[in-house]
């Protein structure tokens, strides 16, 4: 038994580092795909990483220790966060009470260094950049929470693990309703908490409108590197709890199961590539209206499992 | 030696300090015999109050006062003790950092008084929170109150310091005439003024509403709850730094106090009073952090800051009464548990703040937020430890300000279990508003952090800027310290914590935190998350790659410091997205012109309760009362006939 | 039987998803169009509930989906184009004020409807809290829009609360629902009221000005 708690914690961690990087490369070759284009290599992610690792850093004579602290935080960070999430039937290595506090405080931690980060270069672009980062997601983590309330309320549970194994395919038979809700808003924060379109749009870069990728303009070599490997991850992370709610069931097959996240993490990602290939991005002043609609959305969940 | 006694030879060395200031010795001298004497009695004190965390309550100590009702009557149970901490920790380590701050041979005129009256408050502080006697409670409860006012009107040459002064004045003492209300009422119930728990239905449920909600009046202006909090950033502002630190850390505390003692009070509390503390507590955090978003002034953002934990105190507060209520002791430990961690945290990390923010004040001479930058390289121990105190109070791990906050949520999530509406719907209004909370206080601090100390300096004022002496940093090392202490091994704290939850919940069975509570899994995760930094930061360091260049310009030809996102910019999208409440005031000048000449453009966020419905509404009484204003006209004959008029009225209705 | 009641009641959580999406959109094609789905859905629903189907609720569903779905949308969409009224909303509160509104709305109008002994019929709260919802979001955006034609949408909403409440009767007052088709068609009728004063008033302005204009 403890053998096959290793086996698979460290499974859990191989999928959080390694599998990540391969989500954008998915979600651009969708959009190339509906804009009739070749686009790039599916493994794209993993050779731009390959690429910033052997390149040197370059840093501004402005920026303090506070600027090399921004990366470094952000993705220990998340890689602590990824250890917290359940992928689908597969406990996580680290569970207790309160692990979903703690994973959403932790990604506050790397939000607030990276965006400390962003101000210690001085550079009103990237300043902008982080006002819209820390801003906007102060509206994404109360829907994030809403949708732990329903979780908590439907399976008893104070710990992910808890919330997304066992009693939750009951929930399914009893309150769909609530839990569609809750995946909605989830995959909306999911959009906006990784800057993807209708909030931010990965591809351009310098526009005034932008959000994340005006943020770590200074950033360079393998601090950039980091940047972007964490940010895939916390795609893997966001898509893993979407899943986690949508998909409640197991196989019976430890394997099979990890086929079925594979399977499910990159239908999620094509999904992604859809919305992106159909929608636009928002006008600035709508952002908060959707990300308010989403608190909504999971508070109405709540409510509905009070009928 | 026995708990009181300790504290006795405490409260004598702080006092002997106060008093040793106003001797006529000349240069430095009497402020560091002050001082020696104030970190004596402040050792002396702390170490009452581990005494009795340690080994259960004192045995009290009773002597008679010839007032009526009145007895000097002092225990030290664990509940005091925790209070204690604080008190004497901040005091000791405000007279340490006044040292270098706010020296005698700089401020001959106010230095004197001030380390008076900081003894004075201090004194009285500690013994608030040791009375059992109502009539002594509330006689220390003035001095405290008065004293703090001499405190904050130090640089009384100043006039936004003297309106400062007044305003608090006025409401210190609106909250005392609640607290003679609930003091009557306790005589009426009781037939004595002592500070004990009544038996279970002993009261009448109006009488103790009655009581309850005087006590949420009173303490609740003193703690700087939302909408009575208007006292506080005018205060908190304009006091000298380590007044501010006691105030925001220590002394709004003594209204947290008042209201977890009053609460003790009461055996079987309804759950309405827990609901209504829980709502106070979502309103003034969401509110407090939200005001505190819009200010320019450094230290009247860290005063809203306080009005935002107060917010999350009371939310713990709300459930343990909830819990009591419904009678659930994992609920009353964590709600409780979670309010008084979040109590010492609260005095941790905002006197760290108000510290560094009063480093920052005493090398710029500015409080604007605006003005400064780039003080990381020319102060970069007050900006490290302000930047530890910065991320201690936006909850983040693996700080002491995420080890409180994750009581607090453990307990509301807990509560969503329960079957009655009233005892879960509270915890779906206030997990969300903590997250709301947390993530608006992490914007906040990222404006603070980033356009105070870092990038470059704006300003002459932050170019000439250096790092203070030891005094003023050695305070702030002490404190980080204990804020990452705490939040990598709260283990160490809990059984205390316990300790002083226990006594609370009077008769009820309690539950240990440490089952409750991930404590282990707090310790691993911040040890990972250092290891794992530190570990990655001396990699990249290895590869030893980095070059130095400008910040990357995006084509513009001459950026100049000026250019950078400023404080108020950086809020500007979460002021906009607040403006129903906070009604962001904004002058600017025009610019129509075919050939624009220069022009100016000036945000601020007022207090929107103060400004807008306060200040109107006594104006608009003064003005009703003026009609009355011709019946004192100073003639003598006037008077006596109102004299003559009220026996008349007396003998007509006896 | 099972079934289709939780087939309808998934639709009473949609017609609550399309209040918050009034409450939030800006555009006034997309207001009409939600209108519209509210409309159709509510055609669908007193066949779903009823034990019984009979040609009588087929009738009045598809009568109820006809007016609120197709016709009273045709006639607001008309009325925007002949009158040239701007596409976007002219809201008095917030968009993000309005939603927290509808949403405190609803909220109240869950517990309300728990607290009421009303019919044991499965689901007969999350009708009544759906109804109630309804009406206040009606109430909102008739009190905080500016435009006439908002008010005819805000008005709409508040006729699909009634309708749903009708639907708690529909076994006992089956008439209710018929009621119900006649209040779409006074909604109509207003609507084509409203559309004429304002052409007239648009045309009596336009004549103003150019007789202003006549005079320099």
């Amino acid at each position: 038994m403890n053998t096959w708690r290793l086996v698979e914690g460290s499974l859990h961690l191989l999928l959080l580092l390694g599998l990540p990087p391969l989500l954008p490369g998915v979600i651009n070759k969708t959009k190339a795909l509906m804009a009739g284009r070749v686009g790039p290599p599916v493994l794209q992610g993993y050779y731009d990483l390959a690429k910033l690792f052997r390149k040197g850093m370059v840093f501004s004579r402005t920026t303090t220790w506070v600027f090399k602290a921004g990366p470094v935080v952000a993705w220990v960070t998340t890689v602590l966060a990824g250890l917290l999430v359940p992928l689908m039937h597969h406990a996580p290595p680290a569970a207790f009470a309160g692990d979903m506090v703690l994973l959403v405080y932790l990604l506050a931690l790397g939000r607030f260094f990276m965006a400390a980060a962003a101000l210690d270069t001085g550079s009103p672009f990237e300043g902008m950049g982080a006002a819209r980062e820390v801003s906007y997601a102060s509206l994404a983590e109360p829907a994030l929470f809403l949708g732990f309330i329903a979780m908590a309320k439907l399976t008893g549970s104070l710990s992910l693990a808890g919330m997304f194994s066992g009693t939750l395919p009951e929930g399914w038979s009893g309150a769909a309703a609530a839990l569609v809700l809750v995946t909605a808003s989830w995959f909306i924060v999911l959009l906006a908490e990784n800057s993807r379109i209708p909030f931010d749009d990965p591809n351009t870069h310098l526009e005034l409108t932008m959000i994340h990728e005006v943020m770590v303009l200074d950033h360079s070599g393998p601090a950039l590197g980091l940047i972007e490997h964490g940010a895939a991850m916390k795609l893997f992370i966001f898509g893993a709890l979407v899943l986690d709610v949508l998909i409640p069931v197991t196989t019976g097959d430890p394997w099979l199961d990890w086929a079925l996240l594979l399977a499910g993490v990159l239908l999620l990602a094509v999904l992604i590539g859809l919305v992106e290939s159909s929608m636009a991005r928002l006008r600035l002043n709508n952002i908060p209206k959707l990300l308010v609609a989403a608190c909504l959305l999971a508070l109405f969940g709540v409510i509905l499992l009070m009928v | 030696m026995s708990g009181e006694a300790l504290l006795a030879l405490a409260l004598g060395a702080v006092l002997a300090g106060g008093a040793a200031a106003l001797l006529p010795a000349p240069g430095e001298r009497p402020q560091r015999i002050a001082v020696g004497l104030t970190t004596l009695g402040a050792a002396l004190g702390l170490a009452a109050a581990a005494s009795v965390l340690a080994y259960g309550p004192s045995a009290g100590l009773r002597l008679g006062w010839a007032l009526p009702g009145a007895e000097l009557r002092l225990q030290i149970d664990a509940l005091s003790a925790w209070f204690l901490v604080p008190i004497f920790l901040v005091s000791g380590l405000g007279a340490w950092y006044g040292l270098d701050s706010w020296r005698l041979s700089e401020h001959p005129a106010s230095a004197r008084r001030l380390l008076g009256f900081y003894a004075l408050a201090t004194a009285a502080m500690a013994i608030v929170v040791t009375a059992r006697n109502g009539i002594l409670f509330l006689a220390a409860w003035e001095v405290m109150t008065v004293s703090a006012f001499m405190l904050v009107t130090t640089e009384d040459e100043r006039q936004e310091v003297r309106e400062a002064g007044w305003i608090y004045f006025i409401a210190a003492h609106a909250s005392t005439l609640l607290l003679f209300g609930l003091l009557g009422l306790l005589w009426r119930a009781r037939g004595s003024f002592d500070l004990e728990p009544f038996a279970a239905g002993a009261l009448s449920p109006a009488l103790a509403s009655g009581m309850f909600l005087l006590a949420l009046g009173g303490f609740g202006i003193k703690a700087g709850l939302f909408p009575v909090h208007v006292w506080l950033p005018p205060a908190h502002a304009n006091a000298p730094s380590h007044v501010s630190a006691l105030l925001s850390g220590v002394l709004i505390k003594m209204g947290v106090y008042g209201m977890v003692r009053v609460t003790w009070l009461f055996g079987d509390p309804p759950l309405w009073w827990g609901a209504l503390l829980l709502a106070l507590g979502v309103v003034s955090g969401v509110l407090g952090v939200a005001f505190a978003l819009g200010q320019h002034d450094l230290k009247r953002l860290l005063a809203y800051h306080s009005i935002e934990n107060i917010g999350i105190i009371f939310i713990g507060l709300g459930l343990a009464v909830g819990g009591r209520a419904a009678g659930s002791p994992a609920l009353v430990a964590l709600g409780l548990g979670g309010a008084l961690l979040h109590t010492w945290n609260h005095g941790l990390f905002k006197t760290l703040l108000f510290f560094g923010a009063g480093a920052v004040l005493h090398r710029t001479h500015t409080r604007e937020i605006d003005q400064l930058g780039g003080l990381a390289k020319a102060m970069p121990r007050t900006a490290l430890y302000f930047l530890v105190g910065a991320a201690a109070i936006c909850g983040l791990p693996p700080l002491n300000g995420f080890v409180s906050e994750l009581f607090v949520y453990l307990g509301l999530f807990g509560s969503l279990g329960a079957a009655a509406p009233l005892r879960w719907l509270p915890a779906v209004l206030a997990i969300p508003a903590l997250a709301l909370i947390g993530a608006l206080a992490v914007a906040c601090f990222v404006k603070v952090c980033g356009a105070v100390f870092l990038g470059e300096p704006r300003t002459d004022h932050a170019r000439h800027a250096r790092e203070c002496g030891p005094a003023m940093v050695f305070p702030m090392a002490v404190l980080a310290a204990c804020c990452v202490g705490i939040g990598l091994f709260p283990a160490l704290v809990v059984p205390a914590l316990d300790r002083a939850t226990a006594g609370w919940s009077l008769a009820g069975a309690t539950v240990p935190l440490a089952g409750l509570a991930p404590l282990a899994a707090l310790t691993w995760t911040g040890a990972a998350l250092l290891a794992g930094g530190g570990l990655l930061a001396l990699a990249l360091r290895a590869a030893g790659l980095d070059t130095r260049l400008g910040t990357w310009d995006c084509g513009y030809v001459l950026p100049t410091p000026r250019m950078q996102y400023t404080g108020s910019s950086f809020a500007q999208v979460l002021v906009t997205l607040w403006r129903t409440v906070l009604i962001p005031a904004v002058t600017r000048g025009t610019s129509d012109q075919l050939f624009p000449g220069p022009s100016h453009y000036a945000t601020r966020v007022p207090d929107t309760v103060l400004e807008r419905a306060l200040l109107p509404g006594l104006r608009g009484i003064a003005w009703l009362l003026a009609w009355l204003r011709p019946l004192q006209r100073g003639s003598i004959h006037a008077y006596l006939f109102y004299v003559f008029l009220t026996l008349l009225i007396l003998l007509l209705f006896k | 039987m099972d079934a289709t009641l939780s087939v309808s009641n998934g639709l009473l959580v949609v017609l609550v998803l399309l209040n918050f999406a009034v409450l939030g959109s800006s555009r006034m094609s997309t207001l009409i169009r939600m209108v519209a789905i509210q409309g159709l859905l509510l055609g669908t629903l007193p066949q779903l509930r009823s034990d019984v189907l009979s040609w009588h609720l087929i009738a009045v569903g598809a009568m109820t989906a006809a007016i609120k779905a197709a016709l009273i949308p045709l006639l607001l969409r008309r009325a925007m184009r002949d009158v040239r009224i701007r596409r976007e909303v002219e809201p008095l509160l917030g968009f993000i004020p309005s939603l927290l509104m509808g949403a405190l709305g609803t909220g109240m109008a869950v517990v309300f409807s728990n607290t009421l002994p009303w019919p044991a019929a499965a689901g007969g709260a999350l009708v009544l809290s759906t109804s109630i919802s309804m009406l206040l979001t009606g109430f909102i955006i008739l009190t905080t829009r500016r435009k006439a034609i908002t008010q005819v949408v805000g008005y709409l909403i508040l006729e699909n609360g009634i309708f749903t409440f009708g639907l708690l009767l529909l076994d006992a007052v089956p008439f209710l629902v018929e009621v119900g088709v006649l209040l779409d068609l006074f909604v109509a009728v207003f609507v084509m009221v409203i559309i004429l004063n304002h052409i007239q008033a648009t045309f009596l302005s336009h004549d103003t000005t150019r007789l202003s204009l006549l005079k320099e």
